[in-house]
C-alpha cells in the first residue's frame, strides 16, 4: 500500500481541489490486490518527484461520494488534478516506467 | 552470474524457488512490478488448494508461498523481465530498470495472460465498465446490472461473487454447455440473481464514455440483440505469456512451451518452463506448484552436471 497521505470526502476540496500543485490522486481498497502493488511505485515517483506532483491516497471504500463524483469503476484508477480539474487518469496497475511515461507532463 | 533466475512469481515460480533455495542454488526470482503472486492476487477463496480445510485467500496464499521460498533464501526482485537471450550457455535475462542478470539456468513461470474480446470498443471502455477483475472492481456496480462472458470455472467464479454486489449478473456464453467443474456450474445456475445467455457472442459494446450495453450475436442463428447493463467483466480464458522467448524457445501447437515429455526440459538446455505457461489443460494452482518443483528438479540435475568449475563460477 502506498504511504502517500490520506484524504476524505471531507477534505477532498481542501486537500485536492484547491491545491496549488497537481495532486495525484491513488483511489484504491484494500481487497485490491493490483492496487497493493502500485503503492510502493507511486512512492518512488513521490520520492523523487514530490517537487513538482503531490500524490494522495483514498480509500473508495471508505469514502464513496468521492468515488462516484468521479466514475471510478475500476481501481487501481490515478487521476491528477490541476487547478481543480482532471487533467490525465490512469486505470490499472502498471510498472514504473510505463507510469512515468504516462506522467511525463507533469513529472517530466 | 547466478544458478539459476526464475521468471516469474505465480505458484509455479515459487515453488521452483522453495526448492532451488532449499537445495542452496540461491535463486534469482524475477516477481514482476505490479503482479507478482501472480493470478491468485485477483481471486478470493482458493477452496481446493489441500492443506487449507476451511479455503485461503488466494492473495493470502501467495504471500505465504513467497515467504517460504525467501526463508530459505530465495532472492526476490519486484520488476518485469523485458528481454532474454537464452540461447548461450550463459543465459541473460534483462529487467525494465535496464538492468541485465547473467545464470547459467532459467526457469520460465510467465503463466498467462488474460484473453481479450478483440473488439477495439473493449479497449476504449476498459476502465469504464469492462473489467478483467471482479474482485478489484465488483464494488462498483452495487445493485447494477452486468454481466460476465465466458463459460469456465472462473467465469462462473466471478459471477458468483459478482452477485454479492450487482442485482442482476448475466453470464454470456458462445456455447450452450459450461466448460465450468460441476460443483461451479451449479452454484451459479442456481443463483437468482445469475441469468445465462446461450449461444451468444458479444460482438459490440456499447458507450461512448462508459459502458451502458452489449450486441451480441446468436451464434445459431446469427440474430443480433442489445442487452443494457452496466458493466462487462471478461472471463473467456487465457493464454500462455510466451512472447519474450518468440524465436528462442519452442512452442506447442497450442501455443504453450513445448517441453519433454513429463520434464519441464525446453528444447535449449538450461532452460526449463513450469506453470501454466506449459499447461494448455489443466491449469490449477496445485498443478502449476507440482510443475514448479519438476523445473526446479529439473534444473538441479542440470546444474550438477556441469563442470565443477563452471557450477563454481555462478553464486
Ligand atoms: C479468477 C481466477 C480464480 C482462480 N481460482 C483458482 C482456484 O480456486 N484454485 C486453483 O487451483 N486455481 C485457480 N485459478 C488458476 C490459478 O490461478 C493458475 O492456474 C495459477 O496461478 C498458475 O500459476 P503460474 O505460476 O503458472 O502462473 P501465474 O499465477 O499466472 O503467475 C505468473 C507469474 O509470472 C509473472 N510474469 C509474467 N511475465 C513476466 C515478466 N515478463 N517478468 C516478470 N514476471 C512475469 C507474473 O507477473 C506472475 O507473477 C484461478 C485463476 C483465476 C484467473
Amino acid at each position: 500500500m502506498s504511504a502517500a497521505p490520506a484524504v476524505t470526502d471531507a477534505t477532498f476540496a481542501a486537500d485536492v481541489l484547491a491545491s496549488d500543485k497537481p495532486v495525484l490522486v491513488d483511489f484504491w481498497a484494500e481487497w485490491c490486490g493490483p492496487c497493493r502493488a502500485v503503492g510502493p511505485i507511486l512512492d518512488q515517483i513521490l520520492a523523487e518527484h514530490g517537487d513538482k506532483l503531490s500524490i494522495v491516497k483514498l480509500n473508495v471504500d471508505e469514502n464513496p461520494q468521492t468515488a462516484a463524483a468521479y466514475q471510478i469503476t475500476s481501481i487501481p484508477a490515478m487521476k491528477v488534478f490541476q487547478n481543480g480539474e482532471v487533467v490525465k487518469t490512469v486505470i490499472g496497475a502498471k510498472p514504473k516506467p510505463a507510469l512515468e511515461a504516462d506522467l511525463a507532463a507533469f513529472i517530466g | 552470474m547466478r544458478q539459476v533466475i526464475i521468471i516469474g512469481s505465480g505458484p509455479a515460480g515459487y515453488t521452483a524457488a522453495i526448492y532451488a533455495a532449499r537445495a542452496n542454488f540461491k535463486p534469482l526470482v524475477i516477481a514482476s512490478s505490479v503482479e507478482a503472486g501472480g493470478e491468485l492476487m485477483n481471486t478470493t477463496e482458493v477452496e481446493n488448494f489441500p492443506g487449507f480445510p476451511e479455503g485461503i485467500m488466494g492473495p493470502e496464499l501467495m504471500i505465504k508461498m513467497q515467504e517460504q521460498a525467501a526463508k530459505f533464501g530465495a532472492e526476490i526482485l519486484m520488476d518485469d523481465v523485458t528481454s532474454v537471450d537464452l540461447t548461450g550457455d550463459v543465459k541473460k535475462v534483462t529487467v525494465g530498470s535496464g538492468e541485465t542478470f547473467e545464470a547459467l539456468s532459467v526457469i520460465f513461470a510467465t503463466g498467462s495472460a488474460n484473453r481479450k474480446l478483440g473488439l477495439p470498443s473493449e479497449d476504449r471502455l476498459s476502465g469504464y465498465g469492462v473489467s478483467w477483475c471482479a474482485t478489484c472492481d465488483g464494488f462498483f456496480f452495487r445493485q447494477k446490472t452486468i454481466a460476465v462472458v465466458g463459460g469456465g470455472d472462473s467465469a462462473m467464479e466471478e459471477a458468483n461473487f459478482l452477485t454479492r454486489f450487482a442485482d442482476k449478473v448475466y453470464v454470456i456464453h458462445r456455447k450452450d454447455t459450461l466448460r465450468a467443474s460441476k460443483i461451479m456450474q451449479d452454484r451459479a445456475l442456481n443463483n437468482p440473481k445469475i441469468e445465462f445467455v446461450w449461444n451468444a457472442a458479444v460482438t459490440e459494446i456499447l458507450g461512448d464514455a462508459a459502458v451502458t450495453g452489449v450486441t451480441v450475436t446468436d451464434t445459431v442463428t446469427g440474430e443480433k440483440r442489445d442487452i443494457a447493463l452496466e458493466g462487462l467483466f471478461i472471463a473467456i480464458g487465457n493464454d500462455p505469456r510466451t512472447h519474450l522467448i518468440h524465436g528462442q524457445v519452442d512452442l506447442a501447437p497450442e501455443g504453450t512451451i513445448a517441453v519433454h515429455g513429463r520434464s519441464s526440459k525446453t528444447n535449449l538446455t538450461g532452460v526449463f518452463a513450469a506453470g501454466d505457461v506449459v499447461d494448455p489443460t489443466y491449469r490449477q494452482a496445485v498443478t502449476a506448484a507440482a510443475s514448479g518443483t519438476v523445473a526446479a528438479l529439473d534444473a538441479e540435475h542440470f546444474l550438477q552436471s556441469l563442470p565443477a568449475d563452471v557450477l563454481a563460477s555462478a553464486v
